[in-house]
């Protein structure tokens, strides 16, 4: 058996277990008594109803009726069917129906599945209707157990949490890479702007009124090639004239925004047709596809990462770029390649953001950079270069994701928000600082 | 040894200290006395640094006892060591650079936390103090401009002004040129007459022979033995430290010279490098001297397109090629082992696996994805051909000794089968043990064929090394051996000091 190094695994995968801990948190505060007409409700009174009776029997349905009363009994219907019982009848409505129809029972029937109102009237008459009709002396009624869920671990919930962080989860993917270089980007948040705006025109100029899906494909193109263009100058600024790339980068976000509000004469440009695919559809197995994106985008950008030489490369440029150099690592052009990335990736979010809203708004994106910083950095990877990991950024996207649906859950307002999100980043820092002097002194 | 009197200045007893996953030493004594020059011996990984960092407050004990002046001491922390009468020169320098030589002596002794400071008296001091040292350094000047060894003798100004009595000296002399040396061990003597205690931590046994009264010698974190200097010949040192004898210092090696692999000519940049032409052949090993800022090393990195020259050629094999860049020299089959490795060689952070494949991924590399079995297993091979001591493959590079981070340096140009070698320093920090088994390395790449070039500072290294030497000075090659059993140190420093080419 080969020893655990704890100290290590605490250290590789402390994040996931904040991450966790903060779910089982979150789960504990949102936790709430369900409606017992809800979909789940009526799936696990079906179980029951089919536990206690024998296949085949007879089962009623009454529900009373209401908002969801008729979902809610059809969703019963499906489930008996499917646990192998007999549905007789299924009524909506006031206890007068529901007398008729156990009245005009013809079969013995062995159980009744009631909501929480028709349990009250089975229980105040049941036992009469029993004297009169010989079909009913044995029947149970049943109704749905209550019980207690956290309103976070609903799928919804889960699923909308990822699709918030979507596009700031994707662009971090870039971030993360020129962050291991030992870089930076600033310009992100205003190239979402620049991106969707390019691509708003480009569609409108194509397509007018009734722009087809060569035209979405095109006009995405143009944002996400524009925005790819640009990150290859700030890696040029960057390498040739040796110019820090926090200044850089903070040059290119004051250009980048400035155009956006000048290619849009300020106002939204709204893009006609069905281009919300990509920002607001789900075509598989229900997930959203802007978090099926994000998923294969992580996929990749960790095999790049970890089992190309490009990913060899980024780690060595961070982590000691005369020694990669001398190496024979081409430094200029993995740098000049990050930032390239990063750029396109941050077009790739605009074009997202613009399918969310249909429009290109070049207020879109403010102060995006920073929350994709966070995530990084949340996530594990040293603004020292170096070091640093893609799942370790979605982590800490989801880190980020997780606090921010949490206090929307809870009713907590927008500026306390941004007090909590202040001090996770300024703890994940210190988490990173100490992790680096451990690393010192055990060297 | 001293009377009961007068208990020594500092004994250190059963000292123990344990990291993760290592002893780093267990049981370890030291005593030292007033007056006196104790050389700390060992091989890297032999616990001086930690017993030295122990001594600096930077780490704590886990067991054993420190007395000074016989009566017990608690260093828990940097300033507890300071106020104890303890100054640590350090290999790298605690001094900051923007600052004059008057102002990092006095860093952290001003009167007050908010107060004037006295220049002129602070100025006055330390003039004295450099005296007291008997080397002229003004204290205005600021110490970026300062050479390294003066910068040296700064730090141990510091340490006097702090009325240190005790002054622990880690490889001092590994930056210095030979006549900064001589320098450094005049002002050591100086010190020891000034009846401090001097703890002296070198590889170079020539100094320890020169200098040291005692000898205490560490192995795997153990005391093995104290002696006095003058009991204890050289060659008894190196078995000490190593734990075996080493038959001689330098292998022996039969030259047979091939054809012309490496032909440099009219090479120049600035003033660094003028006008240097040489040639390398086949299975020969050529040493490259010269003293500190000759342009040894900027030759080398011409050479290797780390810098852009101005004018010159490089050919290899009689075809020219023109490297701009390392990688086009690495792709040429030329690779350089830079004298810092651990600033220019590794990326530290990496593992050794990580850092062995850096410049080889395109051999491993399959349909884009890198086949790290392969990797691994190519990396298993050297490092069981050159008996590299890693614990696995993942382990970072930062946590190996210097002979072992040498070797993997050496490894990763080994795998690239390179054509022409260039070593700059290539023993320098490494233990006794660690540089033969270099030497032997660097011979059998010359009877593979390759043509190497070994630039080096130490003289007995170039001269037992080297089939043909080259001596350089100001940039230009001021002389060239060729009747190397014959030469001695002293042809060297004549052609390393002339001014112009001489006939050798």
């Amino acid at each position: 058996m080969k020893d655990l190094d704890y100290g290590k695994l605490l250290s590789d995968y402390g994040n996931v277990l904040v991450l966790l801990i903060l779910c089982l948190f979150v789960s504990f505060v949102t936790l709430e008594e369900q409606s017992p007409r809800s979909e789940a409700a009526a799936e696990r009174l079906a179980k029951q109803i089919a536990s206690k009776n024998s296949p085949g029997a007879n089962v009623a349905i009454l529900v009373r009726s209401g908002e969801g009363a008729e979902k809610f009994s059809k969703t019963l219907e499906t489930a008996l069917a499917d646990a192998g019982l007999t549905v007789t009848t299924n009524v909506v409505g006031n206890p007068a129906a529901a007398r008729a129809a156990l009245e005009s029972q013809d079969a013995p029937l062995p159980a009744i599945a009631a909501d929480e109102h028709m349990i009250v009237f089975c229980r105040e008459q049941l036992s009469k209707l029993a004297g009169e009709f010989p079909q009913l002396a044995k029947t149970a009624a049943y109704q749905p157990i209550k019980h207690k869920w956290p309103n976070f671990l609903k799928r919804d919930n889960l699923l909308n949490v990822l699709k918030q962080i979507s596009i700031v989860a994707i662009i971090a993917i870039g971030m993360t890479m020129v962050i291991i270089t030992a870089g930076i980007d600033l310009s992100v948040g205003s190239l979402i702007a620049f991106s969707g705006v390019i691509t708003a025109l480009t569609i409108q100029q194509l397509g007018g009124g009734d722009p087809s899906l060569t035209q979405f494909l095109l006009g995405s193109a143009a944002g996400i090639l524009a925005c790819a263009a640009i990150g290859f100058g700030t890696g040029g600024l960057v390498t040739l004239f040796n110019i820090p790339a926090f200044i850089v980068t903070l040059g290119v976000m004051f250009i980048a925004k400035g155009l956006a509000f000048i290619f849009s004469e300020s106002a939204p440009v709204p893009i006609e047709g069905s281009f919300a695919w990509l920002g607001r559809g789900a075509d598989f197995f229900g997930l959203p596809n802007s978090v099926v994106l994000m998923l294969l985008l992580y996929a990749i950008a960790h095999v790049v990462m970890t089992h190309t030489s490009v990913g060899r490369y980024i780690y060595a440029v961070g982590g000691n770029p005369e020694a990669a150099r001398l190496s024979g690592v081409p430094v200029k052009w993995v740098l000049v390649l990050v930032y390239t990335l990063c750029g396109l990736l941050a077009g790739l979010g605009g074009v997202m953001e613009a399918s969310l809203h249909t429009t290109g708004d070049p207020k879109s994106g403010t102060l995006v950079e920073l929350q994709v910083i966070a995530a990084v950095v949340v996530g594990g990877t040293s603004l020292a270069g170096g070091q640093g990991k893609i799942f370790g950024t979605l982590v800490g996207a989801l880190i980020i994701g997780v606090i921010r649906n949490g206090m929307n859950l809870t009713g907590v307002e927008s500026h306390m928000q941004n007090v909590v999100y202040g001090v996770v980043i300024l703890i994940a820092v210190m988490v990173d600082q100490l992790k680096n002097r451990g690393l010192k002194t055990a060297g | 040894m001293a009377a009961a009197a007068h208990p020594p200045l500092l004994q250190m007893r059963g000292i123990s200290k344990a990291f993760p996953g290592v002893q780093a030493l267990s049981g370890v004594g030291l005593t030292l006395h007033a007056g006196e020059v104790l050389a700390l011996l060992g091989e890297n990984g032999a616990g001086k640094s930690t017993l030295i960092k122990i001594l600096g407050g930077a780490h704590a004990h886990d067991e054993g006892e420190l007395t000074i002046d016989g009566s017990p001491a608690r260093i828990d922390s940097p300033q507890a060591s300071q106020a104890a009468g303890i100054g640590i020169i350090y290999q790298e320098f605690n001094l900051v650079p923007g600052l004059t030589a008057r102002e990092n002596i006095f860093l952290g002794q001003e009167p007050a936390r908010v107060s004037f400071i006295p220049h002129q008296k602070e100025a006055d001091r330390a003039r004295k103090l450099f005296q007291r040292i008997g080397v002229e350094i003004d204290p205005n000047a600021l110490c970026r401009d300062l050479t390294v060894a003066q910068q040296q003798v700064v730090e141990i100004a510091k340490a006097l002004a702090q009325d240190a009595r005790i002054i622990v000296m880690d490889e001092p002399t590994a930056a210095l040129t030979p006549r900064e040396v001589d320098g450094l061990l005049k002002v050591v003597r100086e010190l020891r007459t000034q009846g401090i205690g001097i703890i002296y931590i070198s590889h170079r046994l020539d100094e320890i022979d020169a200098i040291a009264d005692r000898v205490t010698v560490l192995r795997d974190g153990s005391h093995v033995a104290t002696r006095d200097k003058t009991d204890l010949a050289r060659d008894e040192m190196i078995e000490l430290m190593v734990g075996r004898s080493l038959d001689k210092e330098f292998p022996s090696h039969d030259c047979q010279p091939g054809p012309v692999r490496l032909a440099v000519k009219n090479l120049s940049r600035g003033n660094k490098v003028r006008d240097v032409s040489f040639e390398l052949y086949a299975g020969e090993i050529v040493g490259l001297t010269g003293l500190v800022g000759a342009g040894r090393t900027e030759t080398a990195r011409l050479i290797f397109g780390a810098d852009r020259k101005d004018t010159g050629t490089v050919e290899l094999d009689g075809q020219p090629i023109d490297a701009t860049s390392p990688r086009d020299a690495i792709r040429a089959g030329i690779c350089l082992l830079t004298e810092d490795r651990k600033s220019q060689g590794l990326v530290l952070g990496q593992t050794v696996q990580e850092n062995f494949g850096l410049p080889n991924l395109r051999q491993f590399t399959q349909g884009g994805l890198i086949d790290r079995q392969a990797e691994s297993d190519a990396f298993a091979n050297l490092v069981s051909q050159m008996q590299i001591k890693i614990a696995n493959h993942e382990q970072p590079a930062r946590t190996l000794s210097g002979g072992n981070q040498q070797k993997v340096v050496l490894a990763k140009w080994l795998q690239r089968n390179a054509d022409v070698i260039i070593f700059d320093e290539p023993t320098r920090g490494i233990d006794v043990g660690a540089k033969y088994e270099i030497y032997q390395l660097i011979h059998q790449l010359a009877n593979d064929g390759k043509a190497i070039l070994m630039i080096s500072s130490e003289l007995p290294e170039i001269l037992g090394m080297s089939d043909r030497i080259i001596v350089m000075n100001e940039g230009r090659v001021t002389g060239e051996i060729t009747d190397v059993p014959q030469a001695t140190q002293e042809d060297i420093m004549k052609l390393a000091t002339a001014r112009h080419p001489l006939a050798a």
